[in-house]
């Protein structure tokens, strides 16, 4: 038994560079492949409800605004960013970036609302 | 106080040296606890309900969510009862990166741990230190996983995102770095004299009491009770590496902090075996959504110890009925004998020394009514509770009037 | 006018307000350097204190009212009255008599008196509870701290702050005699201070904030106030009696010493509070007799020798 057993190692540490960061000044580097916010692309989105029928936290909502036309609304305050959506849709409509900092005043902000319109012959 | 010298001291369920909202009422006699009182409840989410109105994929993450260090944990328990029940053969490669992740988390989870009791003694050097070193293998799971805590790296049928090359020497680099820091805190914890004086002869647990109160995972592997699911029902890749099982005499938060210690060691040595003899192949296989009826019980050694998930399914898409017994459950009882004729400020850490999880944990009563029937109608319940406050002062009527 | 000069500002309220919130500043900086962090911006004890006073002041209904808010302000006064007997920018201090080292130490044990006294009176279990533990912490460090100080006033044949400094000043290798009871008084005065590892009656993870626990706003804010200018006070009386640099000086110079030795001391007990857990309180009283006494037990009759060999 030692008293002060970690003197070296705190004392030592007055000359290393902190492990905190302050941060909204200095960021960590981004991770690649982080699950942050979801990206539409609403050109590919065929309106199929895959996403809406698996998504955990029920963030996704696509309603059929008329004979091919639909509205698709994510809403990122329920959004989990588990990125099941993302695995599931069969066009690649939806993918995750690793944009993480997504804090807003504004809830509505939050919400990425698109239009689909399917092509006739399609 | 009803005594000069006897009273009792809420700790809980807002307290801070509980992490989450838990109520432990304490008889003390000046500094020395005479009984515990340990009330569950204030966490409860109602989840295991919540799951048999999703599917088996929404289930899976609302599983993980059942606890934020040990999610690995609660995932791959249940997406192993629903692979048996599916009947499902996982290819080799996923098992291996499960198993991976599953020993990443148990390294995250006792570092955290470490960290905690360390603020729980007031040695908060230590705290942040560990947290500090914690987050090599934050970084490792996120780069792997895509999250820091809800990795949501299992699909049914497999695991959702493969490991490269490039990955696999970022581990072993880490692991480098680990290893040192490992070595470092086991030399602080078992030399360091105020931590030794502060855990050792803390929270006695002997091993016939640890088999009679039926402890698991580190709490019982330090009162000498060699029970691991991971040797005893080998899951994942877990049958085709070699490991121990940490035991250790001490029966007291001593013991169990080297036995936590230790096994990072070990976790370091699966990780490496892992990593260097993982299979190429597939990473999942589909598995259709409708599960075939039937029931399966899976086990996994969570961090904390023996995690269990049953799963009733009736050949839809959702569940029929989901059972969770998480690992705190079943420590939480060792607690009241391990704070026995200690002091008030020994209550802290031994209380942390099981690494509870009450949110896991919380249940939910069942209530018999006065007819015999054992389920009691809402409506039933409500009015009880309205003649429950009648009594006791509180008067609901006119509210209720003005709300209908 | 001098004097209400000396009471408000230097080296009275003003001057040891400022001070302390920069030795807090100091002392929570160094912690979280040692702990490689970042730690706090330059003026977060001051941005806590006025966020404390623009707080709501709340007494419990049970509570003794009076007693509940009169005993920081007695902590207050206590801990700035006894600054006055300490010589800070030169060999003597403001006010001095024969005898004032003990009203020194008498002065800094009524705020640990007004932490019980408050504790108590707050009527919350767990304040009740940190300050019965105050008490028992009293009885263990005050007997070293006590030793250790006077011991070294035994060599100088006087119980005057001043006189000590003069006496020491002037015979430059004799502090080495009171390493010991330097080492022994810093300890008590941690245990003093309540700070880790001897923070047993505020340990926050067994009962919350001990005596404080009842206390917010204003009364919250004074009682921290006095914590930091008790840990100045303390420090200079250690540096007083057992670091004798650097008084011989012209004024300012000595004064610039005087913080140095000051700061000295907070850093000292920054990294004790780094590299210890904070122990049970039947074993700090255990340690402070077992330990702590014997060997201010020692520098006692070390000093006692080494009179009978000068006079």
């Amino acid at each position: 038994m030692k008293p002060g057993r970690m003197l070296y190692q705190v004392l030592s540490s007055l000359f290393k560079k902190t492990a905190t960061l302050d941060y909204p000044h200095d960021k960590s580097q981004k991770i690649k492949g982080f699950r942050g916010r979801l990206k539409a692309y609403p050109q590919r989105c065929i309106g199929c409800k895959m996403c809406m029928r698996d998504c955990p936290s029920q963030a996704i909502i696509i309603k059929e605004v008329g004979s091919k036309q639909f509205e698709a609304q994510i809403d990122l305050s329920k959004c989990i960013y588990c990125g099941q959506c993302a695995d599931v849709c069969p066009k690649m409509a939806l993918e995750i970036t690793d944009e993480f900092e997504l804090a807003q005043f504004d809830p509505e902000k939050l919400k990425i609302v698109f239009h689909v319109e399917l092509k006739k012959n399609t | 106080m009803h005594n000069s010298d006897e009273f009792r001291i809420p700790i809980g369920p807002q307290h801070p040296a509980l992490k989450e909202p838990e109520s432990f009422s304490i008889a003390l006699k000046g500094e020395k606890i005479l009984g515990v009182d340990i009330r569950l409840g204030y966490n409860h989410r109602g989840i295991e309900k919540a799951c048999e109105e999703r599917t088996y994929i929404q289930d899976m993450y609302l599983l993980e969510r059942i606890c934020g260090i040990c999610s690995h944990s609660h995932s791959t328990c249940f997406v192993q009862a629903v692979e048996e029940l599916a009947s499902v053969q996982v290819p080799k490669r996923a098992l291996y990166i499960r198993t991976l992740i599953a020993e990443f988390e148990r390294i995250h989870s006792h570092f955290l741990w470490l960290g905690v009791a360390g603020h729980e003694i007031g040695f908060d050097t230590l705290l942040m230190y560990t947290w500090r070193d914690r987050e090599i293998i934050m970084d490792i799971l996120a780069t792997l996983t895509g999250n820091r805590v809800n990795y949501g790296i299992n699909t049914i049928g497999g695991v959702r995102r493969d490991i490269t090359d490039d990955h696999k020497r970022q581990i072993l680099e880490a692991m480098e770095k680990l290893e040192e820091r490992i070595n470092y805190y086991i030399q602080i914890a078992t030399q360091e004299t105020t931590i030794i004086k502060r855990l050792s002869g803390v929270g006695m647990l002997t091993y016939e009491e640890a088999l009679k109160l039926d402890a698991v995972g580190p709490t019982a592997r330090a009162s000498g009770v060699a029970r691991d699911v991971r040797k005893d029902d080998p899951y994942a890749a877990y049958g085709e590496i070699v490991f121990n099982v940490i035991t250790d005499s001490h029966c007291d938060v001593y013991g169990r902090t080297v036995v936590r210690l230790k096994e990072l060691l070990e976790s370091l040595s699966i990780i490496r075996q892992l990593v260097n003899n993982i299979p190429e192949g597939p990473i999942s296989v589909r598995v259709p959504r409708k599960i075939p009826a039937g029931e399966a019980l899976s086990r996994y050694e969570a961090p904390r110890g023996e995690d269990v998930h049953y799963v009733r399914s009736n050949g839809t898409e959702k569940p029929d009925r989901v059972k969770v017994r998480a690992p705190t459950l079943a420590n939480i009882q060792a607690v009241k004998q391990m704070l026995k004729d200690r002091q008030l400020a020994d209550m802290p850490i031994v209380v942390a020394a099981i690494d509870p999880c009450f949110s896991c944990t919380d249940r939910m009563v069942a209530m018999k009514s006065e007819k015999g029937a054992s389920v009691i109608k809402w409506q039933e319940l409500r009015n009880y509770s309205i003649e429950w406050y009648k009594k006791h002062g509180v008067d609901f009527t006119e509210l209720n009037k003005k709300l209908a | 006018m001098i004097y209400l000069f000396y009471i408000l500002v230097f080296p009275g309220i003003l001057f040891l307000s400022v001070f302390a919130l920069a030795a807090e500043f100091i002392d929570r900086k160094l912690y979280a350097k040692l702990q490689n962090r970042i730690g706090p911006p330059w003026f977060q004890p001051l941005a806590d204190m006025i966020k404390l006073l623009g707080k709501e002041d709340i007494v419990p209904t049970d509570a003794n009212a009076r007693m509940f808010k009169l005993m920081p302000l007695v902590a207050f006064t206590s801990t700035v009255t006894a600054f006055f007997y300490i010589p800070i920018w030169g060999e003597r201090s403001i006010y001095y008599f024969n005898g004032d080292l003990v009203v020194v130490l008498y002065l800094l044990t009524i705020p640990t008196l007004t932490f019980f006294i408050g504790g108590w009176y707050s009527t919350s279990l767990f304040a009740r509870l940190g300050s019965v533990r105050t008490l028992t912490q009293l009885f263990a460090y005050e007997v070293p701290l006590f030793m250790g100080i006077l011991s070294s006033a035994l060599i100088a044949n006087s119980w005057s702050l001043s006189e000590i400094a003069v006496f020491y000043a002037h015979r430059p290798w004799f502090w080495v005699s009171n390493i010991i009871g330097f080492a022994v008084s810093l300890i008590a005065l941690v245990g003093k201070l309540e700070k880790a590892p001897f923070d047993i009656p505020e340990a926050e993870t067994e009962i919350v904030a001990g005596s404080f626990t009842e206390y917010s706003g204003r009364h919250l804010a004074f009682f921290r106030l006095s914590i930091d200018i008790e840990m100045i006070v303390g420090a200079s009386l250690l540096a007083a009696v057992f670091l004798p640099f650097g008084l011989e000086f012209s004024a300012p110079i000595a004064f610039i010493f005087y913080i140095i030795k000051v700061l000295f001391i907070v850093a000292l007990i920054a990294v004790f509070r780094t590299i210890f857990a904070r122990l049970r309180i039947d074993q700090m009283v255990h340690f402070c007799w077992k330990y702590l006494v014997p060997l201010s037990l020692l520098q006692l009759l070390i000093n006692l020798i080494l009179k009978d060999i000068l006079t």
